[in-house]
């Protein structure tokens, strides 16, 4: 029997009574008294010198407070970069100035120029349109490979090239996989683009701020994924403010799938303007504006080999990859294309040798960095797509070709840094193929093809890194932060327990799945424990959430602060039971002397602790509240097997997703329904790049994309009822819950198998296609299947 | 985008180049202009009121020729901003030729635009930037070759590209008398 409680359990969301209720209270519901409005006015060109704003007639306008340039920020820090990469040459990359509003060029469509501040949104907005601005417009750089090419225009002058890096890994092994390349028996060669996606989440981006001139205090309500490294970077690197003046808050946060990690322009912004104009400031992104704002994903354009021997054994993987930065560098963008892509690149199987190469360009188009998977997805996407390949060409069953070449003893060193340390590729596989119904393909082929359909099975193997990540580890690969995680316990006198954790939750359900395992730990009601996130000024410095690291490590901080807990009440209860210590024991929330009926139950210690009349005061000190700081010691590696079933239309070229397995292993699970969740979502996200979502720019740089309109997102009925099982697992060996994250498997597994099935019910309909590049949209695959 | 096109006009081309060159005349000819100011030699203001699919703009722009060899080929080019909209940008290469009905005016258009225009009619730019084109011509067809019979004919009824087989048509008076009364 299923539990109802507690780790395992798949208990209902507390947090969507009030999502699903319209209780919810996000940024744009924050309004604080006097507030103005800052409407930005954008350049509407993609590259261009600024030759002069005239904004005086925008400031006469009525309810006007200020018209805000880059001048109003000289001296002030420009918006920082998290991570610096390291080339191949050992050369740290090019990094050029972002500052919060243009400076002199303007470099992307929606680069913001100028800000209006006034009394109302409206009188903002009507302001911007009196204002002129005279722009003498550069030719666009968009083309990553020409981007690069000496002698071409720049997208930053001061840094003289458009090549951010140029990176190698593993770098020494270079000679060694061209050499395998030589003596290989076959190679199988796919180049393929991995499409630029727009993240949109539900909650466009919003920031209001307020200052305190008596205290000095600011205070940033913002969409934030991370409200302490906002705090971090834009305390310290953008605007001065030291931390203990600067208090960052993010409310509930209608999803950010990556694209609300980063420090963006308008929370320094509103924060700035708020002392300037000595009243609350607020900005909140249209729809139109998020598409020309918020940072986007992947855009990559790869060259990817691999080398087999004459048994089919996998000897070497070499790729070359030209990674999109846009026109600046996003908060972690360079990381993106290179350790969260590069140490993925052996996927599940035992190639020994691997070398792979990123160029990242600067272009004209809105900055790229982590969305949903974040360089696991294109990883993956490569490897997957060019195992099947490599199988056509050998004449070898997909699936028996990726069996061959599976990692099955653990730990495994890959030849990509990372060590996998467990995980079981044969128990995925098998689970897919019996959920598919992998036997009956044929049979249900032979239906579709009596109607006039082709229908194609796809299947992908997919691993990813989670569990973001071990300090030190990413320290020397160029993290300008650490990546643990903290949790503060605090138990109240009758036994309540609040939880203030450094992650945060924009629609992961961590309201519910943490306090289940406080619940277990302790063994109490979950009902008796609250999780609080997302204020700087009651959580402790927590580097917040992406990567699917909440539980992992933000849940792996909260075990170490509940274990200092119990650790502390058995004290206390032993001194109540007059009992050794070590004879306590905990259950079902209480304390007993082992082999005896002596007990004290969890609200009779915690009391102790608040009234100490009678306590070992000489000893312990009273209260019960613990801070715990984790910091994990690898990654975690889930991994699975999905399957796609598709048909597809010869005459339209029309694909329809008949259905779609995922058989996943995440280790120990603690809210079933929650990550069957996770999972869904993600696989509607990565169907939705396998076959409708781009991001596409004109031979100007105008985002052609830009709205709902043009901006395909997958709907409920392009998608299948999905299969999700989590039954394999292999528990992480180094956290203490045995977990490996969930958020960010279903985006990265879904496309390679979508194209896979495409692809495969193209041959088996009779037409050589090799590849197809997302989005397969008719017209794509009509235009395919036509030569 | 970029569109190539062609109709035959039933006057000479030294009255289709004069007509080209008039302001009155492409004031009457581009879709949606409310004013249009100045010679062919400076180039021309114009104001300019378009709806592009969800955007509907009021654009300030410069209209220029140039490239002009009389009675042959030039190139009409202008660039408009349309405040919160964005801008467009256009031009159009203007061939003629001496053909037994009159001229033969090719044009090549090719246009852009930016800004809102783009983010959200990019998906219809390219039929609107055709119409405008076809209607531009079709109008200086009409304007050149003076209407049919029915001198209001709605604007949606304007002859398209076969027009120029009516060509002739006694019941038509030519631009310059139009102008003039």
């Amino acid at each position: 029997m299923p539990k109802d409680g507690g780790i395992g359990a798949s208990t209902k969301r507390r947090e969507d009574i009030r999502f699903l209720t319209g209780k919810g209270r996000y940024t744009d519901d924050i309004n604080l008294r006097g507030q103005a409005y800052a409407h930005f006015v954008r350049s509407e060109v993609a590259h261009g010198r600024i030759k002069g704003i005239d904004f005086a007639a925008a400031e006469a306008m009525e309810g006007v407070v200020k018209v805000f340039t880059a001048a109003d920020f000289a001296g002030v820090g420009g918006i920082p970069c998290g991570w610096q990469i390291t080339d191949k040459h050992g050369k740290v990359m090019l990094e050029p100035k972002h500052p919060v509003l243009a400076d002199g060029k303007v470099r992307h469509v929606g680069d913001p120029i100028c800000v209006v501040v006034a009394d109302t949104y409206e009188q903002a907005r009507d302001a911007a349109e009196m204002i002129e601005i005279d722009i003498e417009e550069l030719p666009a750089v968009l083309d990553m490979k020409a981007a690069i090419e000496p002698g071409g225009t720049l997208v930053h002058e001061e840094i003289g090239s458009n090549l951010c890096f140029d990176w190698g890994f593993v770098e020494e092994n270079k000679a060694a996989v061209d050499e395998a390349f030589a003596k290989a028996a076959h190679v199988t060669t796919l180049e393929l683009v991995n499409n630029r996606l727009v993240a949109n989440p539900m909650e466009p981006r919003v920031a209001v701020a307020d200052f305190e001139s008596h205290s000095d205090q600011y205070t940033l309500y913002t969409t934030s994924q991370n409200p302490h490294v906002i705090r971090l970077l834009m305390g310290a690197f953008v605007l001065g403010i030291p931390e203990h003046k600067l208090r960052v808050v993010a409310p509930d946060v209608g999803g950010g799938f990556g694209s609300k990690i980063y420090h963006y322009a308008e929370e320094a912004f509103v924060t700035f303007a708020a002392k300037v104009v000595k009243r609350p400031v607020k900005w909140t992104s249209s729809r139109s504006e998020a598409f020309l704002s918020d940072a986007q994903g992947r855009d990559h354009v790869t060259k990817i080999e691999l080398a087999l021997d004459a048994e089919n054994n996998f000897t070497a993987i070499r790729t070359d990859t030209y990674a999109n930065m846009g026109a600046y560098l996003s908060t972690f963008a360079p990381a993106i294309p290179t350790w969260l892509h590069g140490t993925l690149m052996a996927g599940n199987y035992k190639t020994p040798l691997i070398y792979v190469n990123v160029k990242a360009v600067f272009t004209n188009t809105i900055p790229v960095d982590a969305y949903r998977g974040a360089g696991r997805p294109e990883a993956t996407f490569q490897l997957e797509r060019l195992v099947d390949k490599a199988a056509r060409e050998l004449g070898v069953d997909p699936v028996a070709l990726r069996r061959q070449n599976f990692i099955t003893e653990f730990p495994y060193q890959t030849p990509v840094a990372v060590v996998y340390d467990t995980g079981n590729y044969h128990a995925t596989m098998d689970k897919l193929l019996e959920i598919s119904d992998h036997a009956g393909f044929e049979a249900r082929r032979m239906e579709s093809a009596a109607r006039g359909k082709l229908r194609g099975f796809g299947i992908a193997h997919y691993i990813e890194a989670c569990g973001i990540a071990p300090s030190n580890l990413v320290g020397q690969l160029g993290a300008r932060a650490g990546l643990y995680e903290s949790a503060t316990v605090r138990v109240n006198a009758t036994g309540s327990i609040s939880v203030y954790t450094g992650s945060h939750s924009h629609g992961q359900g961590h309201e519910t799945s943490f306090a289940q395992v406080v619940a277990e730990m302790i063994g109490i009601d979950a009902a008796q424990i609250d999780i609080v996130h997302g204020d700087t000024s009651n959580t402790p410095m927590g580097m917040g959430t992406y990567g699917s690291r909440s539980l992992a490590v933000g849940g792996s901080a909260i075990v170490k602060a509940t274990n200092k807990i119990i650790n502390k009440a058995k004290k206390i209860a032993s001194h109540l039971l007059e009992a050794a210590e070590g004879d306590i024991e905990l259950k079902d929330g209480k304390f007993t002397v082992a082999g005896t009926d002596k007990s004290v139950d969890w609200v009779g210690v915690t009391l102790a602790a608040y009234v100490p009349h009678n306590y070992p005061l000489e000893s312990l000190e009273p209260g019960l509240e613990e801070t715990a700081f984790y910091d994990p010691s690898n990654f975690t590696y889930p991994s699975g097997a999905y399957g796609c079933e598709v048909e597809v239309d010869a005459d339209t070229g029309q694909v329809t997703v008949l259905a779609f397995s995922a058989a996943d292993d995440f280790g120990n699970i603690v809210n079933p329904m929650i990550v069957e969740g996770q999972v869904q979502g993600g696989l509607a996200q990565g169907i939705g790049q396998a076959l409708m979502e781009n991001c596409a720019y004109d031979e100007n740089g105008q985002l052609l994309s830009g709205s709902f309109m043009d901006y395909a997102m997958p709907r409920a009925t392009d998608l299948p009822m999905f299969n999700v099982d989590h039954s394999c697992v292999t528990p992480c060996t180094h956290n203490p819950l045995g977990v490996k994250g969930c958020g960010e498997a279903g985006a990265i597994g879904s496309p390679p198998a979508v194209v896979n099935a495409v692809i495969d019910a193209l041959i088996r309909g009779g037409h050589d296609v090799k590849h197809i590049d997302m989005p397969l949209t008719p017209s794509r695959v009509w235009a395919a299947i036509n030569g | 985008m970029q569109l190539t096109d062609q109709r035959d006009i039933a006057a000479d081309p030294a009255t289709v180049w004069a007509a080209i060159l008039d302001p009155q005349v492409l004031m009457a000819c581009i879709p949606g202009c409310e004013s249009l100011t100045g010679s062919p030699e400076d180039g021309f203001e114009a104001v300019v009121v378009q709806k592009v699919g969800p955007v509907k703009a009021r654009f300030t722009g410069l209209v220029k020729l140039s490239d002009m060899v009389a009675g042959e080929s030039l190139t009409i080019s202008g660039e408009g901003k349309g405040g919160p909209a964005g801008f467009a940008k256009g031009g159009a290469k203007v061939t003629l030729t001496a053909i037994p009905q009159g001229t033969r005016l090719g044009y090549d258009v090719q246009a852009n635009v930016g800004g809102k225009l783009a983010q959200l009619g990019s998906r219809i730019i390219d039929g609107f930037a055709k119409k405008m084109a076809d209607d531009f011509f079709a109008r200086f067809q009409e304007t050149v070759e003076g209407p049919a019979a029915a001198d209001d004919m709605p604007e949606d009824a304007a002859p398209g590209n076969d027009a120029g087989g009516e060509a002739g048509n006694g019941q038509k008076k030519g631009w310059f008398k139009r102008l003039i009364g």
